[in-house]
């Protein structure tokens, strides 16, 4: 009698096993499959085109009810089976019946995961991982109306592609701060959230669901921060279990999936496994391609091929979104001895790298173009020496073994019409001609004449290339210092492109500005970080995690670890229940050491992380915030007792000082800011080896800038007079608000003044009072987002994370 | 006897890490830093920088590797080793995600 072979499941893995196996041993086995769905097997990878219209469902079927017959294989559809008996080798199905075996394949596949937060229970809340979830969806869409999907991965976006090709208005929400982050680099989630949301699908990132609403079917979600979105459908794509249930009953050794072997085998000896079900070396596989390499082996084993091992799959992955073309594969971190080659063309929104190890490709992530995605998942897959093609591997298949372009060559060949700067309309010939004609010799001259590069920028290189063309050694390239290893732009031209490309996050400017990295550096991210907050307050979210420790936790690290507290003091005057409020905090947190700065602040030295918040919320409770004397930023006005008490004093420069800091604290700078007021010219304050120094006078008030008593020692220059308080006040706002737009992150105002010139500084801040009153108010701008205490934020709660340590939980072994 | 071998720990969640930072872990034989970087890999290592013991959980994480905030020596977090002119080694430790959770090898007063 014909050996019995039983299939429970009939997916993909399933389907194509017995594709394998009917074609190697045709009369081996007498099977039966038992499908749980009333239908035949389809290709559900296709279920996405059908969901979005471009397919039916009878063209993604793969095997109608005439291929099973022709191999006479007993398909029964609907058929549950919910038992095995391993002793008597039979499973019994939902409706009692009993089927024996021989041998049994187990290919259950896998569940979408339901998150399990209130009204997910709700009709209208659907997964998405057969046709019936594909036909729910198309009769919600039918009446039109909002879909909200939970899950930016691969299936969620998909889902949400569909339903907005179908009419919907489609929301999609994601917890992770970017698109597809198991399959994607931060740069590459960036473009596809740019693709989604330019067809008009809004894409939420960082979004908890807190509820799905409605009373007899969904009306909507509601989110943490408490913001509601209307659905008529809700679709879950967060992720899938493997269906491993059936066999757990049955006794089989299951972890997260059913475990098999590498011969596909659980541990009964007559019973395999194939699919999505499974757990292979620690691995549960949710694409395609491993499944098929399983079910390959598992036919070749069940043909009578013992030796036939499945050793795991390297995975690639690819987004079925018409007009979204990304492709990954591989392991795309970066890492000690993996090197990355990485090539970003900004105009054409595309994004390709790959981690090469060992002169081997290990990891691909494209984006925008993916046409040589299966050459590279090849070289990888093969783990073929990239040695000699290196210098054009990056360009693909097609460059493959040519001679590396010549980027003077690419220039050289342009015709003399080709427009080179595309904000001013200027052409090859014009610049070169002019070069010629005028015998000009720098970039600023040829600014200067012809406009090329002189607005946005971003043309700069082309225009030094023709300057090299045409004047070859003569040409001396300004050397402009990059911000870092991670790009060739200096800060200047990185500034003046955050602004004209309306740059507003960190992955932008590095996808915009061709970074060389795909995550940057602890030296080119906090500058990043501080030239969008000081390019849009208000709109930009400020990235801790690209901000130095002391900015992150709002105090500063000491040599072992603990952390320095500097409470505010308004112009360095205090009050007996500042004193006392500080002198509680030190006994009650056994804080070592107590310190007076040079600021006129008092320091607590010694305190250890996770004593922080609670420190800070004793110290807001007696009215005291942050000095933020960690900061890039406004630090301290000092100042001397002036007209109030001294004899000498010629105007309120106490007032003054406390006025200036209430109105400047918490601006974030290049580098830290700190202000004297000295009421008269015998100067108590040392207002003149200040950032900015303020000495009263009979007449008015002397504005000083440009002092230095650190590294160097300089002091102040003369910036202007104000006659007036209120003028005193506009100057020195309009000053720092140049400072914080012009300066490169890290340059003390000293530095940036001899850079630029205090002339140029002068004309912006006193000569052209227009140009005063614009700084002035654009700074007051920023400090209406910028002036939140960060201590009351995270004695609230924010950042908890960085406070709390977390303790393992170490089982202790009986004693003796 | 007290003593314990190493085992398998239990830590926390991957998303409890925020992404391109770390978290500490108060661990009996001393803190340890366990990171997560962009692409959601985890590593750990011991809470003490080479040069001057600075604690590296603190430090700016960027691709895989970690500045510290004392004086800025990048540790590499895979192998645990200063990268770079400079030289020395914060050590590693064992350290697995499964199921979302992330595990640390430790333990052992031996």
């Amino acid at each position: 009698m014909t050996a019995r072979l039983v299939v429970v499941g009939n997916g993909m893995a399933a389907g194509r096993m017995l594709e394998h196996l009917t074609e190697a041993a045709p009369d081996a086995y007498a099977i039966t499959v038992f499908g749980a769905e009333p239908r035949v097997n389809y290709n559900r990878i296709l279920l996405s085109p059908v969901l979005s219209g471009e397919k039916s469902f009878e063209q993604i079927v793969t095997h109608d009810d005439a291929w099973y017959a022709s191999r006479g294989i007993d398909l029964v559809k609907g058929g549950e089976i919910v038992a095995i008996d391993r002793a008597a080798h039979t499973v019994t199905a939902r409706d009692g019946s009993v089927t024996p075996y021989d041998r049994l394949v187990i290919a259950t596949g896998s569940s979408p995961f339901i998150v399990p937060v209130p009204g997910h229970k709700l009709p209208g809340v659907v997964a998405y991982r057969d046709l019936d979830d594909v036909n729910a969806m198309l009769a919600a869409a039918e009446t039109g109306g909002s879909a909200v999907v939970i899950g930016g991965g691969l299936l969620g976006l998909e889902a949400a592609a569909g339903l907005k090709m179908r009419g919907m208005e489609v929301t999609v929400l994601h917890l992770m701060p970017t698109l597809m982050e198991r399959q994607l680099d931060p740069a590459a989630g960036y473009l596809l959230q740019q693709a989604m949301e330019a067809r008009g699908i809004r894409v939420i990132c960082r979004a908890n669901t807190h509820s799905i609403l409605g009373e007899d079917k969904v009306t909507g979600v509601r989110l943490d921060d408490g913001s509601e979105i209307p659905a008529d459908i809700v679709v879950m794509a967060v992720g899938i279990r493997p269906n491993a249930a059936l066999a757990k009953g049955a006794g089989l050794a299951v972890n997260r999936g059913l475990l098999v072997d590498d011969h596909m085998r659980t541990d009964d000896a007559d019973i395999f496994a194939v699919g999505e079900c499974v757990e292979h070396r620690g691995q549960c596989y949710g694409l395609v391609a491993p499944l098929f390499d399983m079910a390959k082996v598992l036919a070749a084993q069940l043909a009578g091929d013992a030796t036939a091992a499945y050793e795991g799959s390297v995975t690639s992955t690819k987004l079925k979104v018409t007009g979204v073309d990304l492709f990954s594969a591989g392991d795309f971190a970066e890492g000690e001895g993996r090197e990355e080659i990485v090539l970003r063309d900004a105009a054409r929104g595309i994004y390709k790298r790959l981690v090469i190890k060992d002169e081997r490709i290990i990891g691909a992530v494209m984006y925008g173009e993916t046409a040589d995605g299966g050459w590279f998942f090849d070289l990888l897959k093969k783990a073929t020496p990239i040695t000699d093609m290196r210098g054009t591997l990056i360009f693909g298949q097609s460059f493959a073994g040519g001679t590396p372009l010549d980027p003077m060559a690419a220039v050289a060949a342009l015709p003399d019409e080709a427009e080179i700067c595309g904000c001013n309309g200027v052409c090859k010939g014009k610049i070169t001609g002019t070069i010629v004609e005028k015998g000009l010799t720098s970039l600023d001259q040829v600014r200067a004449h012809t406009k090329a590069s002189a607005s946005c920028g971003s043309c700069t290189g082309l225009v030094e290339q023709l300057m090299q063309l045409t004047l070859g050694d003569k040409f001396a390239r300004a050397a402009v210092q990059p911000v870092c290893a991670c790009t060739d732009l200096g800060h200047d031209d990185v500034r003046r492109l955050i602004l004209a490309k309306s740059l507003k996050s960190v992955p932008a400017v590095m996808q915009e500005l061709e970074w060389k990295t795909s995550c940057g550096c602890a030296k080119c991210r906090p500058a990043l970080n501080y030239y969008l907050l000081c390019a849009w307050p208000g709109d930009y979210v400020d990235d801790g995690q690209s901000r130095f420790i002391n900015e992150r936790v709002h105090a500063n690290i000491q040599k072992d670890g603990t952390y320095s507290v500097v409470p505010r003091m308004w112009g360095g005057v205090t009050s007996a229940t500042e004193l006392r409020a500080i002198a509680d905090v030190v006994d009650k947190f056994a804080i070592p050491t107590v310190k007076v700065t040079g600021g006129q602040r008092i320091d607590l030295l010694g305190v250890k992380k996770e004593d922080l918040p609670a420190v800070w919320a004793d110290l807001n409770a007696a009215g005291m915030v942050s000095g933020h004397a960690y900061g890039k930023a406004l630090r301290t006005v000092k100042t001397c007792v002036g007209s109030e008490w001294c004899r000498f004093g010629t105007q309120d420069s106490t007032g003054l000082g406390i006025r200036l800091e209430r109105v400047m604290w918490g601006a974030w700078t290049p580098a830290k800011v700190k202000l004297g007021v000295s009421g008269c010219p015998r100067n108590c304050a040392e207002a003149t080896c200040k950032d900015i120094g303020v000495i009263c006078v009979d007449s008015g008030y002397d504005i000083l800038f440009a002092g230095a008593a650190g590294l160097d020692i300089k002091g102040t220059e003369a910036l202007g007079h104000a006659g007036s308080e209120d003028e005193a006040v506009e100057i020195i706002l309009a000053l720092t608000q140049a400072y914080r737009e012009q300066a490169r992150y890290l340059e003390r105002i000293y530095k940036w003044a001899k850079r630029v010139g205090n002339d140029s500084i002068r004309a912006q801040v006193i000569d052209d009072v227009d140009k005063r009153k614009a700084l002035a108010a654009r700074f007051l701008h920023a400090q209406r987002f910028a002036q939140v205490d960060p201590w009351a934020e995270r004695v609230s709660g924010v950042d908890a994370h960085e406070f709390n340590p977390l303790t393992p939980f170490m089982p202790q072994e009986a004693a003796e | 006897m007290n003593a314990m071998m190493p085992m398998w720990t239990d830590i926390c969640a991957v998303a409890d890490i925020p992404r391109r930072g770390a978290r500490v872990v108060k661990a009996p034989g001393g803190d340890i830093a366990v990171f997560r970087t962009a692409d959601d890999r985890v590593f750990a290592l011991n809470d003490h920088c080479p040069h001057k013991g600075g604690p590296l959980s603190q430090g700016i994480v960027h691709d895989t590797g970690v500045t510290c905030p004392l004086h800025n020596w990048v540790i590499d977090l895979e192998t645990g080793r200063a990268r770079g002119a400079d030289e020395g080694c914060a050590h590693k430790v064992p350290v697995e995600v499964v199921d979302g959770r992330v595990r640390l090898r430790i333990g052992g007063t031996l």
